[in-house]
């Protein structure tokens, strides 16, 4: 019997080597999964499963200010996506396609914060806001201009690429073709960055959700999802975290599914228009 | 101009100009009309200039001096979709998140024509695409992208349809399918097509009228039979086809009207050009003959042409094609000349290297060219 798997193993090396990195890249969303439906009420090993229960699943907001961190964080995260998505699409599109004095410096000033280390910009910010007199209003409006700050580098760099790889050739043929500047860019360009515009505000949503460093500094007594979790940390995380981790899991996924889902049946779709 | 000249839709471009940012000047003085329902190519190597001439005409590049009409209408400096001018791209550019159907009735969706159906399914026929109707871009061979992108532009029915090498990204078999597709095409619609090539072979099977373009400037204009026949300088002599010149100093005219030909001595040999194929004043001259117009025998046997007459030429080297033989063959001066024989088997076998051969050709085949021109203008560099 062992031989016989040593054997397998030994013929389908690339797809063993595969199936290990995939475990070890989801065993931490298997073991959260697992941890939502543990009862942890009897014990004092929070960490360990101990019995299945729906308790965790059916009162998730039990634990206290744990419901209200994740509006703040939910909140915070749609409102930096949203802003960050705009400035860095429009900065992507300006260093992009037109030629001005200055362009390269721009390139290299919007890269540099991605480069900055999260503790060196949590406290220059934290320093800013003090120094211009907001040291009273830490709280949800200087995390989310923290947050619109670092996430409009990514942004830029994200819709870039797509936008540097778009042929230009593409938007002068749509112009040859009697499409004005607007059509153009609402037939042509839009629809060829979009993909890029999309990605960069999902990664634009989870830097934001994510981030610890920077909003600790600058939250005043506001409390994030992730500060609410490192706080409880101390005592023992509620399982009810471990519902909101599933929760999030479940949702990347079904975009992503959805997503591939939508575009398979789009190009069905279209054949069997003809 | 006006419609009475009779230009109602021809092309015209007068003193077109265009230097850009940095100094290089891509297109010096072009005046150039192009006539109506005609199939136009201009013709020369990369980076002379024919590539803009085709982008200030479709609006994708501004000229700096000059003037663009089709007909009537002033185009110099209309945004490009204000000009009844469509292009077929180099890469195609076709739009890769639209289907082949999508890409074709792009143009009439904005011309605001309501429903195109029928106009797409005629143009998607007549390229032989209908099959492809709803498949993307990324789907199709090269070929087929090609005629999308043709399609694409002749739906509009343009006044004038831009080619910009179009063909260039085919291999060679697929490309001369298509230079007979598209040469159809045209017959078929009847509209005006530019078609911008470096490649001497596609313009000549396909234009009515090749302009060879070399450095910003026309060098000659003509049907391809005049351009080759009589050739007026050497880099025409040279990019179109291929030519053997020969140095040669002017003795003098003799005769008139169409039979007035000019002497010329060449290595002692004295040779007449039909004056209609001299292209110099000055006492020296390049004497120029196609390799086919050559023809040779070993020494001592008769040559059935009457013609300039030249012995103790050396067989260096052949190449056997099949269809026909390439000699070259060192001249008594130490010249070396090409001679491009068919394979008839008149003779009986290839003649050998190291063969001493007698070499002639028939004066009206000659043309003269100005010496002060580059003998080796327009040689393709390989």
């Amino acid at each position: 019997m062992i031989s016989r798997i040593g054997r397998w193993i030994g013929k389908h090396l690339m797809l063993t080597l595969g199936i290990l990195v995939l475990l070890y890249m989801y065993i931490p969303n298997f073991i959260v999964a697992l941890m939502s439906f543990n009862d942890a009420s009897q014990s004092r090993n929070l960490y360990q499963f101990q019995s299945f229960t729906w308790d965790n699943w059916l009162n998730p907001c039990d634990p206290q200010g744990m419901c209200e961190s994740l509006r703040v964080s939910i909140s915070i995260g749609l409102l930096a996506t949203l802003v960050a998505t705009i400035i860095g699409t429009l900065a992507a599109f300006a260093l992009v396609r037109h030629r001005f004095e200055g362009r390269s410096t721009a390139n290299l000033v919007i890269f540099l914060p991605m480069a900055t280390p999260e503790i060196v910009m949590g406290s220059s910010l934290l320093a800013l806001f003090v120094a211009a007199g907001m040291g009273g209003q830490l709280g949800f409006w200087t995390v989310l201009i923290a947050h619109i700050m670092f996430c409009i580098s990514f942004v830029v760099v994200t819709v870039r690429s797509r936008l540097a790889g778009l042929d230009s050739n593409l938007e002068k043929a749509a112009m040859d073709l009697y499409a004005n500047e607007w059509q153009t860019f609402w037939k042509i360009t839009f629809p060829l960055v979009f993909p890029g515009i999309l990605a960069a505000a999902l990664l634009a949503f989870s830097l934001s959700f994510d981030d610890f460093i920077i909003t600790n500094l600058t939250s005043g007594t506001t409390v994030t999802f992730p500060m609410f979790v490192w706080g409880s940390a101390q005592r023992g995380v509620p399982m009810q975290v471990n519902v909101i981790g599933t929760l999030m899991f479940l949702m990347a996924l079904a975009i992503v599914v959805g997503g591939e889902v939508a575009s398979r049946r789009r190009a069905r779709g279209k054949a069997a228009k003809l | 101009m006006s419609l009475a000249d009779g230009a109602r839709g021809d092309l015209r471009m007068a003193g077109l100009h265009k230097r850009y940012p940095n100094g290089f000047v891509a297109v010096e003085s072009l005046d150039l009309v192009i006539p109506q329902g005609s199939f136009f190519a201009l013709l020369g190597p990369s980076g002379c200039g024919k590539t803009t001439t085709l982008r200030m005409v479709a609006g994708l590049e501004d000229a700096t001096k000059g003037t663009i009409h089709i007909g009537d209408q002033d185009i110099t400096h209309a945004r490009p979709y204000k000009r009844p001018v469509n292009t077929v791209f180099q890469n195609y550019a076709l739009f890769p998140h639209l289907t082949i159907a999508e890409n074709v009735e792009f143009g009439p969706k904005r011309r605001g024509v309501k429903d195109p159906k029928q106009e797409v399914k005629d143009i998607l026929a007549l390229t032989e695409l209908t099959e492809q109707a709803a498949k993307k871009p990324a789907q199709l061979s090269g070929g087929q992208q090609q005629r999308v992108a043709l399609a694409r532009a002749l739906i509009n029915r343009p006044e004038v349809l831009l080619l910009d090498e179009p063909l260039g990204a085919l291999d060679l078999k697929l490309r001369r399918a298509m230079q007979v597709e598209l040469k159809r095409i045209q017959e078929e619609v009847g509209l005006t097509f530019v078609h911008v090539t470096h490649d001497q072979e596609e313009a000549m099977t396909m234009a009515d009228t090749v302009a060879v373009m070399n450095a910003g400037v026309i060098e000659q204009l003509g049907s391809p039979y005049e351009l080759y026949t009589n050739p007026r300088t050497t880099f025409v002599a040279n990019f179109l086809g291929r030519s053997n010149l020969i140095k040669g100093t002017v003795l003098g005219r003799e005769g008139s009207g169409a039979d007035e030909v000019v002497k010329v001595d060449m290595f002692g040999t004295v040779v007449s050009i039909n004056a209609s194929r001299v292209h110099t004043d000055s006492k020296e001259g390049w004497i120029g003959i196609r390799p086919e117009k050559v023809l040779i025998q070993p020494e001592g046997t008769a040559i059935d042409a009457p013609g300039d007459h030249f012995s103790g030429a050396v067989v260096v080297s052949s190449s056997y094609i099949g269809v026909s033989t390439e000699y070259v063959l060192r001249m008594p001066w130490g010249q070396e000349l090409m001679c491009f024989e068919q394979n008839t088997g008149r003779r009986g076998g290839l003649l050998q290297v190291g063969a001493t051969v007698d070499v002639s050709w028939r004066p009206d085949f000659a043309f003269l060219l100005d010496s002060s021109q580059d003998a080796e203008a327009g040689l393709e560099e390989e």
